[in-house]
């Protein structure tokens, strides 16, 4: 119970800290004629880390306090966010994937689906906005960058969350068994 | 076991999803001054001062990212200046910055005195946050509801007009910029009297505007200044006061058709904006 209280409390202030920064800082540096977006990669880091759940909630609650902070209309960045947060975490629950491309190109995978999914909804919305090329090149800039940040990104989470994951027995329990044979070579 | 924790899983999930859609169809349709919109005010009235203190603290590390792309444009003499730079880092960033919010704060001196727009009642404030979103051109200033703030207020920058206020706590206040695509602002070209509506040319595109609804054989010329025009409605009063500069023209699309598109580049830079104006006071005499 314990160990759940400090992984939330260590979640909320990861999320506070996320959205904070994005706003008064990051979103100002502008590179390339694009900005980062660290609120995609911290939600996607956190599901890979924490699991499908932890990741659903946690980008409900970051959507929300970014839709609430930004005045947008609340609940598309949740919507979006809890899909990125619970789809990272079922390809840890399920694939238990290692290694360093998994950030890396799930960073462009959770950018490009942010923008292009946030897109969508406001298309929806019948948000009467014209679309130029600019968009589609700041939408490229933003998944560049994000790419080149999703390391660190995924390391400073991970070393922020670490101390408060549970040890997870049926992840060292399938590593242990998946390692040496593939299925059809058990299977003999 | 496992099977409770996938129903588990799915139903949490479900939860969230459908707490989203109701979040967005209640405040899809709900009115200005509706619910979820108070807890969104209430919200920043507790956010804003984190946001303003986080915005003063990283201030230096903005100012050490410009810094740093300054020092890449001048890549000649890096070699030559870097153990001055090293050891003078911390005191070039911070006169720098001081000498920019000086310029800054000078030339909106300057042009409240050029445009008289003392009597508006200009109230300084500082951009504390960027919208990182390219649907939304918007920026959140450190002034709210208790400066004297309310919605409608125009917003202008060293150059011209910015804005205007869109949404406003006690401590803080959201900034509509004219790049935003929910902007229009009745302008007209300074030389030759042409009316039209300045709006946005599209979504995230913070460097061109159009000045639709011009008459079609109007003369408009590459260069010309945009300005507001004010108006002389007394029905639907612009909520802007008039000559205050907006942009230049750069290109005409169609000229002289029913469908001509005037372009023109705003005058201030509304991806770089440190410090705005805004003017609280209406006055009725020049509408």
């Amino acid at each position: 119970m314990n160990e759940h209280r400090h992984l939330q409390l260590r979640l909320s202030l990861l999320g506070l800290v996320c959205v904070i920064l994005q706003i008064t800082l990051v979103s100002q540096l502008r590179i390339a004629g694009g900005i980062a977006d660290l609120v995609p990669l911290v939600v996607l880091a956190v599901g890979l880390l924490c699991g499908a759940m932890s990741g659903a909630v946690f980008g409900f609650v970051v959507g929300f306090f970014l839709d609430v902070a930004l005045f947008h209309t609340l609940g598309i960045s949740s919507l979006l966010l809890l899909t990125i947060g619970y789809v990272a975490g079922r390809v840890r629950d399920a694939r238990d994937p290692e290694g360093a491309f998994v950030p890396l190109f799930g960073a462009a995978v959770a950018t490009l689906a942010w923008v292009l999914g946030y897109a969508i909804i406001q298309f929806l919305l019948d948000v009467e906005a014209p679309v130029s090329g600019v968009i589609l090149r700041q939408t490229l800039v933003t998944t560049l960058l994000n790419m080149l940040l999703a390391l660190p990104v995924y390391a400073l989470v991970r070393s922020w969350l670490v101390p408060a994951l549970p040890a997870d027995p049926r992840r060292r329990r399938r590593r242990a068994t998946t390692t040496s044979l593939s299925p059809l070579q058990r299977a003999r | 076991m496992y099977d409770k924790s996938v129903r588990r899983r799915r139903a949490v999930l479900g939860l969230l999803v459908v707490s989203c859609l109701i979040l967005l169809t209640a405040y899809f349709g709900e009115s200005a001054g509706g619910g979820l919109r108070s807890i969104q005010r209430g919200f920043n009235e507790v956010i804003s001062p984190i946001q303003e203190g986080a915005s003063t603290a990283l201030k230096p590390a903005r100012d050490l990212v410009g810094w740093f792309g300054d020092t890449l444009d001048a890549k000649g003499d890096v070699e030559q200046l870097r153990n001055e730079r090293d050891a003078l880092r911390q005191e070039v960033v911070a006169n720098e910055a001081a000498a920019r919010e000086n310029a800054e704060l000078r030339a909106q001196l300057e042009m409240n005195q050029a445009l008289g727009l003392g009597d508006y009642g200009p109230k300084g404030a500082r951009v504390i946050n960027y919208d990182p979103s390219v649907w939304y051109a918007r920026v959140g200033i450190d002034k709210g509801s208790s400066d004297g703030l309310r919605p409608g207020m125009p917003v202008v920058a060293s150059g011209g007009l910015v804005g205007r206020i869109d949404e406003v706590t006690r401590g803080s206040a959201q900034v509509t910029l004219i790049t935003d695509h929910t902007s229009g602002v009745p302008a007209r070209t300074n030389r030759r009297d042409v009316q039209g509506v300045v709006e946005s040319s599209g979504a995230g595109n913070p460097n061109d505007l159009v000045l639709n609804y011009t008459p079609p054989r109007s003369v408009v010329r590459v260069d010309d200044r945009i300005v507001t025009s004010g108006t002389n409605s007394t029905r639907f009063e612009s909520l802007f006061p008039p000559n205050l500069p907006i942009g230049r023209v750069t290109r005409i699309e169609d000229q002289g058709s029913d469908s001509q598109e005037i372009h023109l580049r705003p005058f201030v830079d509304l991806r770089g904006l440190e410090f705005v104006q805004v003017l609280t006071t209406v006055n009725d005499g020049d509408r």
